[in-house]
Parts: structure tokens; sequence; C-alpha cells
């Protein structure tokens, strides 16, 4: 086990927590970088997938993971910066200002929807993002002059100062870039009075305000931060997905994402990017799996002699195949997440690191809370 | 003119009047302990003072300055903090973090600066860990530093929000009923606390209690209510005796 010697103060600030951390995330920087040599033009694409959800999982995780409140809507915040970006483009503003303009109309429409969130919490909360979403998504489909509705809009590759994003691999490192750069700005406010005035809201609102936090002026920030990351997040997803559609920004695609942050742990930026790896890798995962365990289990069945088996993966493969079995998987690794751990992927994460840094003396309880006293009234 | 006054204040819920027509004056440097039976408006009071409940009538001034009409958020920045009878600490937050939050009314940073964590937020968030780190050493919160909230015994918490109020550098500082769920001990070493708060700090007390031997160890004055109505006003002797405030206790 590793005790970190304080002196300074300075050290509870860093951005990483002493030379040991900064040097594991110094190795999974150069990981990262390395991987699309190593990688077919296949996953690099699917790794790109990581990112760009990444950044929508960290948008979210603000909002939900540590300003507490719920949106059913990120998606329309995603789409609404898809479109602007591409229209733009379209009409022929360069690739910086476009997507310095979608951020900032992004960031006006989660002012707009922050509104009610000042009044509203919890479930009543969620419908009206909800309401929000339903309701961009109409704009999308009929606001043919701008998003061409159902017909669709197609986006080219990025062009940036001249240079071109135009294959998978480039286009993978302008995706990390931007992640990169959300996550160092996220976790600059993280640590700064911003980002715990946000933790102090999630956690007890009365006393956030008894402190001197302006509430409606910090809920409104977060919801204006989320939608701007997500904004951007929309702006490459618009290259990435190559044809706009207003049928991509459906409510799935919000449950998705919320998903995405519950999977991967609440309260923490790991968690974000853990259950965008998730989310963003289960999909090509269950087509991997549909294809080769059939094939898997009748090579068995023939080593073996046993035909059971071969029927079997038939059976499996079939079962892969059908319509909506990606989302019920979606939704039983929800169910268990939430039944089994409740911090998510970050949370399991945690104790994997406890276990190997306190070898061999890791106990299972370490992670048991203790019951506490009830609180008898609440003020709300 | 003295350092905090309530004229006249009340508040109705309905037809219920919780606090209906208190007045008591709170000079510099004392501590100033409210009394009375369950539901006689004690924490309503409080919750009136840090301007969470709208009053129905009355008036507030606290240094000169009328308050009764002041956004709940800027009552830290004026100088009075509270704390609360059922601990509201940020839970899923580290004891520091929640102390440094307590410094948010002295928060100079813009958003962009923070967003690139400048030097000059740099500068701020380590003048704001020394100011805690006196909090922490005043009230020995040094083990406990870095345990998130939930983590911590129920007598950690409390003191933590104590320690969470004086980090925002009160003048006047409101405690709901510091020692419920105290042991004895814990609440003798409150007691210590509190006269050190009001001596060595300089920083006037405003307190609910119901333990008497912690009222009449540290209080100066005692203000005694029944149903939102004050009942009598003295040195924690006098209002012991008072006739009303036995009646009030033992009923007859």
């Amino acid at each position: 086990m590793r005790f970190i010697f304080k002196t300074s103060y300075v050290q509870d600030i860093r951005l990483f927590r002493d030379q040991v951390d900064a040097s594991w995330y110094g190795l999974l920087a150069v990981a990262v970088l390395a991987l699309p040599f190593v990688m077919s033009e296949y996953y690099i694409g699917e790794s790109t997938w990581v990112f760009i959800y990444g950044i929508c999982g960290v948008s979210l995780m603000v909002l939900v993971g540590y300003t507490g409140l719920v949106s059913l809507g990120h998606a329309a915040f995603l789409g609404i910066g898809a479109y602007a970006h591409a229209f733009f483009l379209k009409h022929g503003m360069p690739w910086i200002p476009s997507v310095v303009l979608a951020v900032m109309i992004t960031t006006a429409s989660g002012i707009v929807v922050g509104l009610p969130a000042l009044r509203m919490t919890g479930i009543y909360l969620a419908i009206a993002t909800l309401a929000f979403s339903v309701i961009i998504q109409e704009v999308f489909s009929r606001w043919e002059s701008v998003t061409h509705g159902f017909a669709g809009m197609p986006v080219e590759k990025p062009t940036i100062l001249g240079v071109a994003f135009d294959d998978e691999r480039s286009f993978y490192y302008l995706c990390l870039f931007f992640l990169a750069l959300t996550l160092w700005l996220t976790r600059n406010l993280l640590r700064a009075p911003t980002g715990r005035a946000w933790i102090a809201i999630r956690d007890s609102e009365i006393a956030a305000q008894s402190m001197g936090v302006n509430l409606a002026i910090y809920k409104s920030m977060a919801f204006a931060y989320s939608a701007a990351l997500m904004g951007l997040a929309g702006a490459l997803f618009a290259h990435k997905i190559a044809y706009l559609a207003p049928d991509i920004f459906t409510i799935l695609l919000s449950i998705q994402f919320l998903l995405l942050v519950i999977v991967g742990g609440l309260g923490s930026l790991h968690g974000a990017i853990f259950g965008a790896i998730f989310v963003a890798l289960l999909p090509p995962a269950i087509a991997i799996l549909r294809d080769s365990i059939p094939a898997s289990m009748a090579d068995a069945a023939q080593a073996t002699g046993v035909g059971a088996f071969g029927v079997l993966g038939e059976a499996i493969g079939n079962f892969l195949k059908k319509p909506g079995v990606e989302a019920g998987i979606f939704g039983l690794i929800l169910v268990l997440v939430i039944l089994l751990e409740p911090l998510g992927m970050y949370g399991r994460w945690l104790k994997i690191k406890l276990f190997f840094s306190t070898f061999p003396m890791y106990k299972a309880s370490t992670f048991k809370r203790q019951k506490t006293y009830m609180r008898s009234e609440r003020l709300r | 003119m003295s350092f905090f006054t309530a004229d006249n204040l009340a508040i109705h819920f309905g037809g219920i009047k919780a606090v209906d027509g208190v007045s008591f004056e709170v000079n510099k440097g004392e501590v100033f302990t409210i009394i009375g039976p369950n539901g006689a408006g004690k924490t309503t009071i409080f919750n009136l003072v840090s301007r969470i409940y709208e009053p129905t009538a009355g008036r507030l001034t606290f240094d000169g300055m009328d308050i009764t009409n002041v956004a709940p958020h800027r009552i830290a920045a004026l100088g009075i903090a509270r704390t609360f009878q059922n601990i509201e600490l940020f839970e899923h937050a580290t004891l520091l973090q929640n102390l440094l939050l307590a410094r948010h009314a002295h928060k100079k940073s813009g958003f962009f600066a923070e967003l690139l964590f400048l030097p000059s937020v740099q500068r701020m968030e380590l003048e704001h860990r020394e100011a805690v780190e006196k909090a922490i050493d005043f009230l020995d919160l040094q083990q406990y530093r870095d345990s998130f909230i939930v983590n911590l015994p129920y007598g950690v918490r409390k003191v933590t929000e104590l320690a969470r109020a004086l980090c925002t550098d009160p003048r006047l500082l409101l405690l709901d009923e510091p020692s419920s769920g105290l042991n004895v001990e814990e609440t003798e070493d409150m007691a210590f606390w509190i006269q050190d708060i009001r001596d060595l700090l300089g920083i006037t007390v405003l307190m609910v209690e119901h333990d008497m031997s912690l009222v009449s160890a540290v209080s100066d004055r005692v203000l005694a209510l029944n149903y939102g109505r004050p009942i009598a006003l003295g040195t924690p002797g006098e209002v012991q005796a008072h006739p009303e405030v036995i009646r009030a206790y033992l009923g007859g």
C-alpha cells in the first residue's frame, strides 16, 4: 500500500495525485495514441465512438452525477449541436467557427431548458426534459429548410485549417483531442469553487444556499455547461455518422446516455469513460458473438461428437439475431448494476485497485456502508 | 443599536402561528440561547433568520442593516452562518470539500478562470485551504480531513457542521441544537468550543438548545418560547426559575 506524504496544500489541488498517478496516465495516453497503428480500420472507427460517447458521458455526468439533476433530453442537445454544425458547414463556414457557433447555440438551449430546473427536481425535471426532447425532435423533422427533415442531411468529413481529417485514423485523433480537452476542463471546474457548488447542490440544496451558493445560477450553469459539451459531441457525432436524420436523436439515445453514466458510476469522471467504453462497445461485441458463438459451438460439437452443442450454439445465435435483444441486454445490465454495484464500473475498479494495493490484506467488508441514522425530517 | 434584532417577528403556516410576535435583541459577543418545548418555533426562527422562510410580519436587523428581504444565498456573505438540527452536510464529498464549500461566499474567481484553472484560481484555492485548516485545527478534525462524510460517525459530523459554519468567517453564528445526539463527553467538548468561539474568535452565537446543562454553562442570556410566543427572557438561572417556563415544560 502506498502512502502519500503531504507537505504542501498544492498537492491537493494538482491535476494528478502524485508522480505515480501521473505516470500511469502518461502510459495510458501513449497506449491510446499508439492504438490506431495496431488496430484495423473497423476497430479504429469503433474506438472513435468511445471518445464521442465519452464527451457525452462527461456532459451528463456533470449534470446527473455532480449536480444531481436528471435529464432525459440530452439526445436533443446532441441533435442541436449536430444539426447546427452541419448547417453552418453546408453554408461554407470554416470548421472552427462552425463548431464554436454550434456549441454556443446548444449552450443557449441548455440555459432555456435549465430554467424550469430551478423549480423542479427528480421525476418532474426528467419529464420536462423529455418533453423538450420530443419537441426538438419534431423541429428536426419539420424545419426542412434547415434540417431537410426525413430526407436527411449529409455531412462531409471535417477539414480544419486546410487539414483534411478524412480517414478513420485522423478522425480518431481529432475525437481523442476533444475528449482529453473536455476531461481537462471539467476536472478544472470540479476542483474549483464551481464544482464544489454543484456537489453541494446535489447533496443538500438548503445547506448549499446557506453557505452562499446561488442555486438558480449554479443550476443553470450546470445545464449550460452540460449542453455545451453535448453540442461539441454533436458536431463530432455529425461527422462520424455522416448522415443526419431526425430519428437518430430519440428518447432511446437519451436513455442510453443515462445508462452510460449509471453503469459507469455516478459522480466520477472515470465513470463517464468506463460507461462510454461499455455503451460504445457492447453493440459490436453482441454482433461478434452473434456469429462466433454458433461457429465455435459447431466446432465443439464436431470435436466432441456431442450434437447438443451445435443445437445450443445455433439457438443462442438465433436469439442474438432477434430485434430488440440489444436493448434487452442493455436493460438487464442496468438492473444488475443498480442491484449489485451501485457505484457502477468505477466502483468495481476502485475495489480491484484496492485489492492489489493492499494484497494480501484485502477485506470485502472495506466497502460495506454502515447503516447510519435516518433523517427524521428534511427541509425542502 | 444592538448587533442583531428581531422585531415583532411572525410567520403563519395556514392557521398555525408558528412564530407569533417574537422580539429579541442579541448583543455583540454574547451567547444568546432560545429554549422551549417541542414545536415552540425555535428552529422556525432560525429558518426565518437564514431567510429560508418568508416572515409574515416583522423585521430582522443585523449590524445596522435590514436583512428581512435579503436573498438566502446572500446571508452567508453578510456574515451569518448556521448549522442544522438534522445535519445537512454534503455526504458524498470529503470533509475537506465540505469545509471548502463554506468559503463559497468569499469566492472571487469567474467561470472561465476556473475552467482553465488559472494561477489566480490556484492562489484563491490555497487561501481558502489555509482558512479551512484553521477551522480544522480549532476543532481537532485533522484525522478526518479526507474522509467522506457518509463514513463518519454522528458526533464527528456534528463537529464538521460547526467547522463548516466557522469556515464562512461569520460574525453571527446560528447553532441549531448543537448537542442533539451527542453523548455527555461530546456535549462537554461542544460547550468548551462554543465558549472558545465567543471568547477567542469573537463570534456572537445565537443558539437553540434543549440540554439545560449546556445552556446554563455557556449562555449569557436565554429566551424561552412556547407556542411561538416569548414567555421569559433573562440569565439562564432566571429563566429556569420563571413560573411560566416551568409551566410550559411541566404542564399545569
